[in-house]
């Protein structure tokens, strides 16, 4: 009757060509709010920053079957899914069955800039970027001064700030890992109509070394922090990473060793300490006393879904035959990702016995045939069990409440002695093989698989051993000069049985066409 | 009751005296002429009443009977002319003048707003009522139309009982907002939006309800409706009671439904031998030792029934017109059912005089569906044929299903095999109920002291609840996961509809001119209330993580709207129209919500030039032209000007600690968006010879579409996501369109009809970038089935839309496709994706309409039949079955292929050859029907109408799949449209 009323009135009101009744045409929407209702609490500012955060867990904000990236299926466009696709298949540490676009020329090392895979990585790092430069906008003093948001609490936010502009960091570190000179935006630019510049690797580089050197003032002091948020020790193990590998990223004879030594070393006195025993590192419940993880991407079965993530890397790792409720999974196990024999052969005896982070299954170790999931070994090293053996409960029985470890202390171990091996200064050869039997004791449980001399190429090996299938492998081959040439081999590698090299530029990967299209700022790496 | 038995007896008494006239007999002779301008008529049917007796005037008018029976009574008809009857008497020459038949000369089109002649329009319109309406079985209204209407294609979605159609009027305008027409019944525009748990929401309405259908093509005729016309504007008008005796009219349909073509997947002894002969050892012990043809399993006879009664008359003077209507379908997929039990009333009560007409239509209708799994059409193609449908040690339900057995022997179903498609149907139990009510109260009141002028106010509602359950038991294969299901969901639309005109129509004879000019306001508001609910367990337990954050969402728009429009006629034969809309549409932001379309028309009536009299056999020629510029908003989210954030699901939730906080997320926006435009410029040509016994309209038109609201890549960092919609680039349609109808014979009881109309229409992309770029290859789209996040078309720059882009197929000697061998199209030495080029689209560059009927006394003979050419279609199924790896396949299972295998022998899938980029044009004879009048029976009492129908009774094409028609060039789990039988009878009393 209202409805009615109104309407005999506006059209009186036209009839005597009087104003319009326009105010009905401000409508919005009933269940979404705007940036101001967003970040009107500390407590509004906590669930943005759950966003910067779980923007690489999860590939949308609404179930497995939703993604904000548009191109690419939901259950395929997770942070985590793409970035260990294109660091481990790429190598010798695995091989997919599946034929979908984009899987076989990781391993073939014949991917062109048309992946949908690699654009898939490359949006998703970049989006991550806008959502950390949008929370480190709306963070500013001004802001929170705005806000009213005052004492403590702004205190509080700007630990959240600095750890956003640590992620940030983080994906431009895979950005310029993975594909060298991307587009970089800050939150010093707008959002909508802006075409984002180019950036070269080394100035990249500059910028994650002075943002990580920025940050850390205000992150947490080492173990002081939530679990799963980003402390001090978190940003040394990224610096780590880089100052490792900054030949790499600045060119022969660029190499930072030194620092990596200052930076390993300072992780590995901050307090953190090995996981006693290395599986532990990977079951369902790791996200309980683990003093080892300085971060993880954490997942949970019925409260953090997703197809991707150590979902998709328990799945895609077993297949039925192996029992999935072994793994946690009753009704998973998808059949696609084993390892090639590099990886067992790399540990002798692979059946376990000796060293227990050797943990396969099957009886081929040959790959004959690249379509057949049991031609080599499957991987067994991720489960969704507890330490006792309980299944981790998840919604449909197939999703994995494994964390996912970003950086965890045995990477600094290790980085520490290949820097000393590289030349660096401020550390010693002694350590560096006190550090690498670290790794080795807690293989075996005991001294005997103890080292007394390392070389530099041990070193590779033994980060083989230790962090297979945790996404380092490629960044690992590569620095090794070993991806793309002829002189280490593994089976199917460049599409041929028995492996061959490939050209040289297929170490870095090119910027995909489809932003290569949208933005013209944009040159193809060479 | 009384009237009608006057009637009976009135007739009756004329029969006999019929009879009695039958003694003496003469000869009568004489001249027919037309009484409008004295010249003779040659043709005209000379009869005597009841008899089968009868000749033809010749040349120069004149006629002559013999052996006449005195006191009978002569009929004298003509096409164009009202019927004469004369009585004989003791005349032995008779001349007679023959008016014209002023009902079918001033023919009244309804149009936006108004009605106007049809010799007047000025836009290209075509019309079509109810006795030209398709025959048979017809589910959903816009059935009624398909073929009839040049330039405009109606393909209905697949077989599915009361499924949809896309309608397309001269080919698409937009890439992303919505391509459809805008739907106005008796004056309501509907909302356009889906309803959950109906399969399509004109679905709802009574075919048998309605009058007549109005199509608007040019700016001219959809400029009035702004910016909803883009896409071209059909009027729907329902039927309404007449005043005069209450006329009863009952009929009864029969329908059997059944499936003429099934995907040609290898049968279980082909498929057998390619296994033995191909597959390892461990693949050839999965056969099975049944022999099943799937698609025989999911597939039966569908028989439904379509019952309506109407009552029309008038209660004292106010004419009245109610309906009721039960249809019963049953799907050709099994357990697939529909019923629909309508009911509509109209009154048209008439006060002051005649000043206040009011017109109320209430219409009510409920669809129960049970919807049959259609996931098993496309398994049903991809299943084992050796393996049983039963299996009795499955503890799926005694299903067969593909599973692994652990050591213990115990079965874990295989998560990457395709499930059981028997089971997929029977094991899920999912009813959806819809209950629709709309209507309007339209009031004109015409002013007593000027009853020139008219007002005229229209309320119209829609208002719908669409709720359903889906059920499947704990132990079915399809949701092992989460222990069967058992959810449920609820939809409420709402909305509402207010248009206030005053519309003024002068004769200004002094100048030789009529004017008429129309003036409102209107007012729509559409809002919905979806409601959340978690996923159940068959046993009712919530599946975790699956509570809903909120408890329901209420998605609304509104648009208001002023308009305005004047006709100018100058001497009965040149007509200026012009028209003007402006819209405000709450999805665009204050800066960019209002948006003016405007058009302007002229038509120049040849025919009334004195130049043109000579020409006799001329009845209408008529010049039209017309420009005009209309508006789409339909299609897109409702905020999307909008910077929002949204708080994630629970089941996407991130732990910090021991807590886990829902995210708070930005969405990407384009804060202006707004309006796409497309100008339409028409050239129209109608004519009319022999009283308008051969008619038709020639039509030249170019659409151009600006602003195109498009989802394009947006470059990376700038926004919060890697596309977003927003205007940018252009379209253009260019088409031809020409009608013709005929009636080459009317002799006495034999008459033949004919009706032909062709469309040619292309359209191409013009511009999609905001910088003009060369390098950039298009926006893909067209996603297809087979691996994930693969598409096959494209939108670029000099081609049609939604081209198919892909890799040219390199063949052997025996034209037999190379796998994997593609041409090096760009000669860079290298195959990779800058190889991929654009090869024809889904499209048809042609469209061919044809429908005849022939009628002898009381038989009639009709047809219907269409063709597309120049439409290809990307056959899916081929592609992603018709493989080697998918009978062998990795995942440890068997799965079926199509007979295509035979000819590539591809080992692997090769999604993007153009190989499986195949010629669709076709030739479909939709409808052949037979019909008797049997004239009055039953003692009189009605007049009896039977016919038999047979719909959808060929194809000829050269496409490889199962129907070369399917929206949007991608062929994949297709329901099969059926062949049907209809038997009908149509009772009036």
């Amino acid at each position: 009757m209202k409805f009615l009323y109104k309407t005999l009135l506006c059209s009186a009101l036209v009839a005597g060509g009087a104003v319009s009744c326009t105010k009905d045409l401000d409508l919005s929407p009933t269940n979404s709010i705007t940036s101001d209702i967003a970040y009107k609490t500390p407590a509004d500012y906590k669930q943005v920053l759950a966003k910067v955060y779980g923007s690489f867990a999860l590939a949308g904000n609404n179930g497995i079957n939703a993604s904000d990236l548009a191109g690419i299926d939901p259950g395929q466009a997770d942070f985590l899914r793409l970035f260990w696709n294109a660091q481990e298949l790429t190598t010798d540490e695995a091989a997919c069955v599946w034929n979908d676009p984009g899987i076989p020329d990781f391993h073939n090392l014949n991917w062109t800039a048309g992946n949908v895979l690699l654009s898939a990585l490359y949006n998703r790092s970049l989006f991550h970027v806008t959502v950390c430069n949008e929370f480190i906008r709306e963070s500013s003093d001004e802001k929170l001064a705005g806000r009213g948001i005052s004492g403590q609490e702004a205190e509080e936010i700007r630990r959240y700030r600095a750890e956003a502009q640590f992620l940030r960091a983080f994906q431009y570190w895979v950005l310029m890992d993975l594909f060298g000179n991307p587009p970089f935006v800050t939150e010093k630019d707008p959002i909508g109509k802006y075409i984002p510049p180019q950036i070269k690797r080394a100035d990249l580089f500059a910028y994650v070394e002075s943002e990580l050197k920025t940050a850390e003032a205000t992150l947490a002091e080492p173990r002081k922090n939530e679990y799963g948020r980003v402390d001090k020790a978190a940003s040394w193990a990224l610096l780590a990473r880089l100052y490792l590998n900054a030949e790499v990223y600045l060119g022969k004879g660029q190499g930072r060793y030194n620092e990596a030594i200052t930076y390993s070393e300072k992780v590995i006195k901050s307090g953190y300490s090995l996981m006693p025993e290395y599986r532990h590192l990977f079951l369902g419940d790791n996200d309980v006393d683990n003093p080892e993880v300085l971060l993880s991407i954490n997942y949970d079965g019925i409260k953090t879904q997703n197809n991707g993530g150590t979902t998709f890397i328990i799945n895609a790792g077993i297949n039925a035959a192996m029992n999935p409720s072994s793994f946690g999974i009753p009704n998973g196990g998808w059949g696609g990702n084993r390892a090639t024999k590099n990886l067992p052969l790399r540990f002798g005896d692979y059946s376990g016995k000796k060293d227990k982070r050797a943990m396969f299954f099957g009886q081929k170790i040959e790959m004959e045939d690249p379509s057949v999931f049991t031609d080599g070994l499957a991987i067994t090293k991720f489960r969704n069990v507890t330490r006792s053996g309980a299944i981790v409960p998840s919604s449909g029985n197939s999703f994995s409440s494994v964390d996912f470890p970003l950086f965890r202390l045995a990477e600094m171990y290790l980085t520490y002695a290949e820097a000393v091996k590289r030349g660096g200064t401020g550390g010693n050869e002694a350590t560096a093989i006190t550090y690498f039997n670290k790794l080795r004791e807690r293989a075996y449980g005991n001294a005997s698989g103890n080292v007394t001399s390392i070389t530099l190429n041990d070193v590779l090996d033994e980060r083989g051993r230790e962090f297979y299938w945790e996404a380092h492998r490629r960044t690992d081959l590569v620095r090794y000069g070993l991806l793309t040439s002829g002189s280490y081999l593994w089976p199917w590698k460049g599409g041929v049985k028995d492996g061959r090299g490939v050209s040289e530029s297929f170490n870095l990967f090119p910027i995909p066409a489809t932003d290569l299209i949208a933005n013209p700022n944009l040159q193809q790496n060479p | 009751m009384k009237q009608l038995y006057q009637k009976t007896v009135c007739f009756a008494l004329l029969l006999l005296l019929g009879n009695v006239a039958l003694m003496a007999q003469g000869t009568v002779s004489g001249k027919v002429t037309d009484e409008h301008d004295g010249s003779v008529l040659p043709g005209v049917t000379v009869v005597v009443k009841n008899s089968a007796l009868g000749t033809q005037t010749d040349e120069t008018g004149k006629y002559s009977l013999s052996n006449v029976p005195a006191g009978a009574t002569l009929v004298f008809s003509f096409v164009g002319k009202l019927v004469k009857e004369v009585a004989v008497g003791t005349e032995s020459v008779i001349h007679v003048t023959l008016a014209d038949n002023s009902k079918e000369l001033s023919e009244v089109v309804v149009i936006g707003y108004g009605t106007q002649k049809k010799q007047e329009l000025t836009g290209s319109i075509t019309s079509i009522s109810s006795k030209d309406f398709q025959q048979g079985n017809i589910q959903s209204p816009e059935q009624l139309i398909v073929g009839k209407v040049a330039g405009v294609s109606i393909t209905s979605n697949n077989g599915q009982p009361g499924s949809g159609s896309t309608i397309r009027i001269r080919g698409g305008a937009s890439l992303n907002a919505s391509n459809d027409p805008l739907i106005v019944i008796d004056g309501v525009p509907l909302s356009g939006s889906s309803l959950s748990g109906a399969p399509n929401p004109l679905s709802l309405i009574n075919p048998n309800d309605i009058e007549t259908f109005t199509v608007l093509k040019d700016a001219s005729a959809t400029a009035i409706y702004g910016s909803r016309a883009s896409n071209g504007v059909i009027l729907i008008t329902t039927k309404k009671g007449q005043s005069g005796t209450p006329v009863i009219n009952f009929n009864s349909q029969l329908a059997v439904s059944k499936i003429i073509k099934t995907v040609d997947a290898l049968s279980a002894d082909e498929f057998r031998t390619y296994v033995e002969t191909n597959g390892t050892d461990a693949q050839k012990a999965l056969l099975g030792s049944a022999k099943t043809n799937w698609q025989d399993e999911i597939y039966r006879t569908g028989i439904s029934t379509d019952n309506n009664l109407s009552i029309s008359g008038a209660l004292k003077s106010m004419p009245y017109r109610v309906s009721l209507g039960y249809l019963l379908q049953n799907g050709i997929l099994i357990t697939d059912k529909m019923q629909r039990p309508s009911a509509s009333i109209n009154i048209s009560p008439r006060f002051f005089n005649k000043h206040l007409k009011i017109d109320l239509n209430l219409k009510g209708a409920q669809t129960k569906s049970h919807f049959a799994n259609q996931g098993a059409i496309i398994n049903a193609v991809q299943f084992d044929p050796t393996q049983a449908v039963m299996d009795e040690s499955s503890p799926f339900g005694g299903y067969f299903e593909w599973v692994t057995k652990d050591d213990a022997g115990k079965a874990t179903l295989n998560p990457n095999a395709p499930r059981n498609p028997v089971a997929l149907i029977r094991q899920q139990d999912n009813n959806g109920t819809v209950n629709r009510s709309f209507g309007n109260a339209q009031f004109d009141y015409k002013f007593h002291f000027l009853p020139d002028l008219h007002a005229n106010l229209n309320l119209g509602y829609d208002i719908s609840k669409g709720s359903g359950t889906t059920f499947v038991p704990e132990y079915a294969a399809q949701n092992f996961t989460t222990k069967g299901q058992n959810n449920k969901y609820l939809q409420k639309v709402n909305n509402k509809v207010a248009e206030f005109y005053l519309s003024y129509a002068k004769d200004l004879k002094s100048i030789k001119s009529n004017v008429s000019a129309t003036a409102g306001y209107g007012y729509y508001n559409n809002a919905t209330k979806n409601y959340f609910y978690p996923n159940f367990s068959a046993n009712g337990e919530i599946v975790e993580g699956s509570q809903p954050k909120f408890a329901y969402d209420i998605p609304e728009n509104t648009l208001i709207s002023y308009y305005g429009r004047l006709i100018y006629t100058f001497d009965d034969k040149y007509i200026l129209a012009g028209s003007i809309r402006t819209d405000g549409s709450s999805r665009f932001s204050p800066a960019n919500r209002w948006g003016v379309f405007p058009s302007v028309a002229f038509t120049w009536r040849i025919n009334r030039e004195d130049f043109m009299k000579p020409v006799s056999a001329l009845t209408d020629l008529k010049l039209r032209l017309s420009y005009g510029i209309t508006g789409n908003q339909d299609g897109i989210a409702n905020y999307s000007y909008l910077g929002i954030y949204s708080v994630s699901s629970n089941a996407s939730q991130y732990q910090f600690g021991n807590t886990f906080y829902n995210m708070t997320a930005p969405a990407a926006y384009d804060q202006n968006i707004k309006w796409e435009q497309t100008a339409t410029a028409n050239a129209g040509l109608d004519f009319g010879f022999f009283n308008n016994r051969l008619s038709g309209s020639l039509d030249v038109y170019y659409k151009k579409t600006k602003n195109l609201l498009n989802t394009v890549p947006i470059p990376i960092g700038s926004n919060f996501s890697n596309q977003i919609l927003t205007n940018v680039g252009n379209i253009e349609n260019k088409g031809v369109e020409f009608a013709v109808n005929g009636t080459p014979i009317a002799a006495g009881k034999l008459s033949w009809n004919v009706g032909f109309n062709v469309t040619y229409n292309n359209n191409k992309i013009t511009n999609l970038t905001a910088v003009s770029d060369p390098e950039f290859a298009g926006n893909q789209t067209g996603g297809i089935t087979g691996g994930t996040g693969q598409s096959i078309q494209i939108h670029s720059v000099n081609y049609n839309t939604f081209s198919y882009y892909v890799f040219k197929q390199v063949y052997d000697q025996d034209g037999k496709p190379l796998e994997n061998v593609y041409a090096d199209l760009n000669g860079d030495g290298v195959i990779n994706q800058k190889d991929q080029y654009r090869y024809k689209s889904p499209f048809p560059k042609v469209m061919l309409g044809f429908n005849t009927q022939l009628t002898y006394d009381k038989w009639s003979l009709s047809t219907i039949l269409r063709a597309n050419i120049g439409n290809y279609m990307y056959n899916n199924v081929a592609s992603n079955f018709g493989v080697r790896r998918n009978i062998l396949n990795p995942n440890n299972i068997l799965g079926n292929s199509t007979k295509d295998i035979y000819n590539t022998n591809f080992f692997n899938n090769r999604y993007q050859s153009d190989y499986y980029i195949q010629n669709a044009s076709f030739l479909r004879m939709d409808n052949v029907g037979i019909g008797y009048n049997a004239g009055r029976v039953l003692g009189n009492r009605m007049n009896l109408r039977i016919n038999a129908t047979c719909q959808n009774v060929f194809v000829v094409t050269k496409y490889k799949g199962l129907d070369p028609e399917i929206n949007g060039g991608i062929d994949y789990n297709l329901y099969p449209r059926p062949r049907t039988f209809v038997l009908g009878l149509n009772l009036d009393f």
